[in-house]
C-alpha cells in the first residue's frame, strides 16, 4: 500500500560485504529484496540504440553482473530475518528518519493510519500486543529483599519450591482416623500441577503454525508445564503431549469433540483475551489448509469465524451450565478454566466466575498479544494486568472465596521480575505468550496477521513454517523457562521465602515508585521508603 | 435395559449412574420422571446406546455427544445438542432456545416450537453434516452464523398469520442451508442471505429427511411435503471478508 504513506523502514545493504548469495531475495514473506536487474536494462538500451560496440557491453557486465540486491522500503516490516540470515552481515535496517513537523498530539502513526484508512475505507488490523505508551505498573513496582535482621537463602544451596497446583482448593480439610493415623476425608478438586509456576499462553494452530504449537507443546513436557492450544483444536502430532496441555473451548466451538475434552489436563472456556476483549476471531479462509481443517474439523478454505460472545452465554448462570457440562463430559477429572480479558468490572465478573463453579480464573491484561485484531481495540480497550489481578485477588479474599480459584496471569509479562511482581499481587502462576514467540524467534513486527512470517511462527506457509525448527524451538522455550525459574528462585531467596506459596498475594514485598496515591491503594502496595 | 428413576434425582447422580452403566457394556436406558435434570447424554460416545426420556429433560441434552440415540417423550428445555458430534434426538414436544449449538454432526428432531438463536454456527466436515428439523416455528436468530448443515422448518400447525421464523434469519450465516417451509418475509432475513427455490439436489436430500420426520411423529408425508418450500442460502461465503485494511 503506497499512496501518500512514506516508508516506515530504511533497509540498507553494504554492497562491500554482499556477496550476493541471494538469500535475503529468497527469504523475504514480503518481498522486500530484490536483485536489482537495472544492468540487464542498460545493456538491452545499448542495443536498442545501435550502439553494438561489444567492448561497452561486456564492460557493464563486468560491472553489475550478478545484479545487486536493492531493497522495496515499503515492503519491510522490520522482521529482522534478512538482518539475523544474511552470512556476510551485510544487511541493516533503520526506523526511516522522514521528519514530520514535531505535533505533540498528532504523532506520526495518527498520520499514516490516516492515510492507509483514507486508501482502503477498511478497518486497521494488527498483531502482537498493545505497543502505546500507556505507563507500566510492572516497572514502577519493586521487590523487597532480606537484610540483617532477617536471613535470606541461597537457593543453590537450600531447596526452593516452585512447584504449583492449578485448581480449586476446599474451603476446610476434614480428617478422619484410620488405623495408620489421621486420613483426608475432604474430597479435593482436580488439580494439575506446574513444576514452576508458568505456562504458556493459549495460541491457536491456525494463528501460528503446528512447528511452534510442537515446540510450545514439547517444551511443555520438558518443563513439566502446561501449553495451551488456543481455540483450534489439537493436532495428532501433539497427542503425545497431552498430559502437559489445556484444550481451549471458545464460541466457534472449533475441533471440539468428547476426544478433545478428555485428552487435555485441563479445559479452558475462552471468554475473551486482552488483546481484543469483546471482539470474536475470524481465522481466514486463506490459511485453512488441509491440516489446519483437520483439526479444527471446518472444509478447507472456509473462514473460521469466531463470534463475539459464546451464543449461549449470557448470564453467569449460563457460564456456570457449560462449566458443568464440561465437567460432565470429562467426568469431573479435570479442572475447568476461565480466560477473560482484564475490563473494568473484571473483579466483579471474576467473582462471578468462581462461584460459577471454575477451577481456574486466566485474566489477560490489555498488553496481550494476538495473531489479528483490530488496532483501535488493542491499543484501547482492557486495562493493565497489574490492576485488574490485584483487583481480582482483593475481591475473591473480601468474599472468602480465593482458595476456590486458582489464578493465572498474563499480557505482557516479559521477565521473571515481572512473574515475581505478578505473584506478589495474587496471581498463582502467569501465562507467556509473547516471550515464548520471541524465544523462537519472533521480532514484535505485529504482522502476524498478513500470514506472512518470516519466522514460520504466525504463517501456515509450507516454505515459511518449514523456517521453524520444532525441535530447536522447543529447546529455546525450555531454556527461557530455565533461566526464568532459576531467576524465580533467586528473588525468593533474597525474599528469605523457600516457596513461591510464600510469596502469592504478599503484597507487603512490594513497593511503588513514583505511583499516584489511588495506584498504590488499588495495587494494595505501600510506597517505597514506607517500612512494614 | 436399565430404567432409572430420576424422581428427585440430582443430575450428577444420574448421569454418573448411566455413565457407570455404559461402562458395564449397558445400551439401552429408560429414564422415568425426568424433570429438568442437566446434561443427560452429555459427553457420551458410543453409537449404540440409547436413551428414552420419560418427562422434561434439562438444559445441555446430549451436549458434546457423539454417537448415541435419544428419544424424549415430553418437551426439552435449553441448549440440546451443544456441539454435538454425532448421534440422534428425537424430541416429542417443543424445544427451548440455543439449540444445536456450533454442532458438527447427528441429527435433532423437535416436533414443536423452539424458541431463540438456534442451530447457531452450525459446521459440517467432511462427511459430518448436522441436521436439525423442527416442525413448528422459530425465534429470532435462527441459524445466525451459520457454517454448515441443514436447518429444516416446517412450521406446521401455526395459527394464521404466526411467523414461521423471528427476526435475523441467517444472520452471519457463511455456509449450509436452512430449508423453510413457506416463504418468510424479506425483511426478516440476515443481510448476507438470499431465499431461492430448492432444486433436484435439495429435494433428494429434504426427502427422506420429512419422511423421517413424519414417521417419528405420524404425520402425513404428502401433507408436509406439500407445501412450498425455499432454501436459504448465504450469497457470499466471505461475509467479512472486505471490512479490513490489508
Ligand atoms: S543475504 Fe546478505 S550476502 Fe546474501 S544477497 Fe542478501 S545481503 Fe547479500
Ligand atoms: S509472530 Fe511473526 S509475524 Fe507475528 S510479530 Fe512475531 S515475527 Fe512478526
Amino acid at each position: 500500500m503506497r499512496g501518500y504513506l512514506p516508508p516506515e523502514y530504511l533497509v540498507h545493504i553494504d554492497h562491500g560485504k554482499c556477496r550476493r548469495c541471494g538469500n535475503c531475495v529468497r527469504n523475504c514473506a514480503f518481498g522486500a529484496l530484490q536483485f536489482e536487474h537495472g544492468a540487464w536494462q542498460q545493456i538491452m538500451r545499448i542495443f536498442q540504440h545501435g550502439q553494438d560496440d561489444l567492448q561497452q557491453v561486456f564492460d557493464k557486465i563486468k560491472e553489475n553482473v550478478p545484479d545487486r540486491v536493492v531493497a522495496d522500503h515499503h515492503k519491510c516490516v522490520q522482521c529482522h530475518y534478512c538482518v539475523t540470515h544474511c552470512p556476510e552481515g551485510a544487511i541493516s535496517v533503520q526506523p526511516n528518519p522522514l521528519a514530520y513537523r514535531g505535533n505533540y498530539h498528532w504523532q506520526p502513526h495518527h498520520l499514516k493510519n490516516i492515510w492507509l484508512q483514507a486508501e482502503t475505507g477498511g478497518k486497521l488490523l494488527t498483531g502482537a500486543g498493545n505497543d502505546k505508551t500507556y505507563f507500566s505498573y510492572f516497572d514502577h513496582m519493586v521487590l523487597d529483599a532480606c537484610q540483617v535482621t532477617n536471613p535470606s537463602i541461597d537457593p543453590l544451596r537450600e531447596p526452593m519450591e516452585l512447584r504449583t497446583y492449578l485448581g480449586s482448593r476446599p474451603d476446610a480439610l476434614e480428617f478422619e482416623s484410620g488405623p495408620d493415623g489421621p486420613v483426608l476425608k475432604t474430597k479435593l478438586a482436580p488439580a494439575v500441577r506446574l513444576e514452576t509456576p508458568l505456562v504458556f499462553a493459549g495460541m491457536s494452530y491456525g494463528a501460528v503454525s503446528l512447528n511452534a504449537h510442537k515446540a510450545l507443546a514439547m517444551a511443555a513436557k520438558a518443563c513439566g508445564i502446561l501449553m495451551n492450544t488456543g481455540e483450534g483444536g489439537l493436532h495428532t502430532d501433539l497427542y503425545p503431549y497431552a498430559d502437559w496441555i489445556m484444550v481451549q473451548v471458545a464460541s466457534g466451538r472449533f475441533g471440539i469433540d468428547p476426544d478433545y475434552l478428555r485428552r487435555g489436563v485441563a479445559v479452558e472456556i475462552k471468554i475473551g483475551q486482552g488483546a481484543k476483549p469483546g471482539i470474536g476471531g475470524h481465522l481466514p479462509g486463506e490459511k485453512v489448509d488441509e491440516e489446519v481443517s483437520r483439526t479444527r474439523m471446518i472444509p478447507v478454505g472456509s473462514d473460521a469465524l469466531s463470534p463475539a460472545p459464546h451464543h449461549d452465554i449470557y448470564s453467569i448462570e449460563d457460564l456456570s451450565q457449560l462449566i458443568y457440562a464440561l465437567k460432565e463430559a470429562t467426568e469431573y477429572t479435570k479442572p475447568v478454566a476461565v480466560k477473560i480479558a482484564a475490563v473494568h468490572n473484571v473483579a466483579a465478573i471474576a467473582s462471578g466466575i468462581a462461584r460459577a463453579g471454575a477451577d481456574i480464573i486466566t485474566i489477560d491484561g490489555f498488553r496481550g498479544g494476538t495473531g489479528a485484531t483490530p488496532l483501535i481495540i488493542r491499543d484501547h480497550v482492557g486495562i493493565p494486568i497489574e490492576m485488574a489481578l490485584a483487583a481480582v485477588d482483593d475481591r475473591l479474599r473480601q468474599e472468602g472465596i480465593r482458595n476456590r480459584v486458582s489464578l493465572v496471569a498474563s499480557g505482557g509479562i516479559r521477565h521473571s521480575g515481572d512473574v515475581a511482581k505478578a505473584i506478589a499481587l495474587g496471581a498463582d502462576a502467569v501465562a507467556i505468550g509473547t516471550a515464548a514467540l520471541i524465544a523462537m524467534g519472533c521480532r514484535l513486527c505485529q504482522k502476524c496477521y498478513t500470514g506472512n512470517c518470516n519466522w514460520g511462527i504466525a504463517t501456515q506457509k509450507p516454505e515459511l513454517t518449514a523456517r521453524l525448527d520444532p525441535e530447536r524451538a522447543a529447546e529455546r522455550l525450555v531454556n527461557l523457562i530455565r533461566g526464568w525459574s532459576l531467576e524465580l528462585k533467586e528473588i525468593l531467596g533474597a525474599l528469605g521465602l523457600n516457596a513461591v506459596e510464600s510469596l502469592r498475594g504478599s503484597r507487603l514485598r512490594l513497593r511503588g515508585i513514583g505511583l499516584s496515591e489511588s495506584d498504590l491503594r488499588v495495587l494494595g502496595i505501600k510506597n517505597a521508603g514506607v517500612g512494614a | 435395559m436399565l430404567r432409572i428413576d430420576a424422581g428427585g434425582l440430582h443430575y450428577r447422580l444420574l448421569n454418573q449412574q448411566i455413565r457407570d452403566a455404559v461402562r458395564n457394556g449397558e445400551t439401552e436406558f429408560v429414564l422415568d420422571n425426568v424433570n429438568g435434570q442437566r446434561y443427560i447424554g452429555t459427553g457420551l460416545e458410543s453409537a449404540n446406546i440409547r436413551i428414552t426420556i420419560n418427562g422434561v429433560p434439562g438444559n445441555d441434552l446430549a451436549a458434546f455427544m457423539s454417537g448415541p440415540e435419544i428419544t424424549v417423550w415430553g418437551n426439552a428445555q435449553d441448549g440440546v445438542g451443544n456441539t454435538m458430534n454425532a448421534g440422534k434426538v428425537v424430541v416429542h414436544g417443543a424445544a427451548g432456545d440455543v439449540l444445536g449449538y456450533g454442532m458438527r454432526g447427528g441429527k435433532l428432531f423437535i416436533r414443536g416450537n423452539v424458541g431463540y438463536r438456534v442451530g447457531i454456527h452450525m459446521k459440517e466436515y467432511r462427511d459430518m453434516m448436522p441436521v436439525l428439523v423442527v416442525g413448528g416455528t422459530a425465534g429470532a436468530f435462527f441459524g445466525e452464523y451459520m457454517a454448515g448443515g441443514r436447518l429444516v422448518l416446517l412450521g406446521l400447525d401455526r395459527p394464521d398469520g404466526a411467523p414461521l421464523a423471528g427476526d435475523y434469519l441467517g444472520t452471519g450465516m457463511h455456509g449450509g442451508v436452512i430449508y423453510l417451509r413457506g416463504r418468510p418475509d424479506e425483511s426478516t432475513l440476515g443481510k448476507e442471505v438470499k431465499l431461492f427455490d430448492l432444486d433436484e439436489s435439495d429435494w433428494a436430500f429434504l426427502e427422506p429427511l420429512l419422511e423421517e420426520f413424519c414417521r417419528y411423529y405420524g404425520r402425513e408425508f404428502a401433507e408436509v411435503r406439500g407445501a412450498d418450500f425455499c432454501k436459504l442460502i448465504p450469497v457470499s461465503h466471505r461475509p467479512y471478508g472486505r471490512l479490513y485494511t490489508p
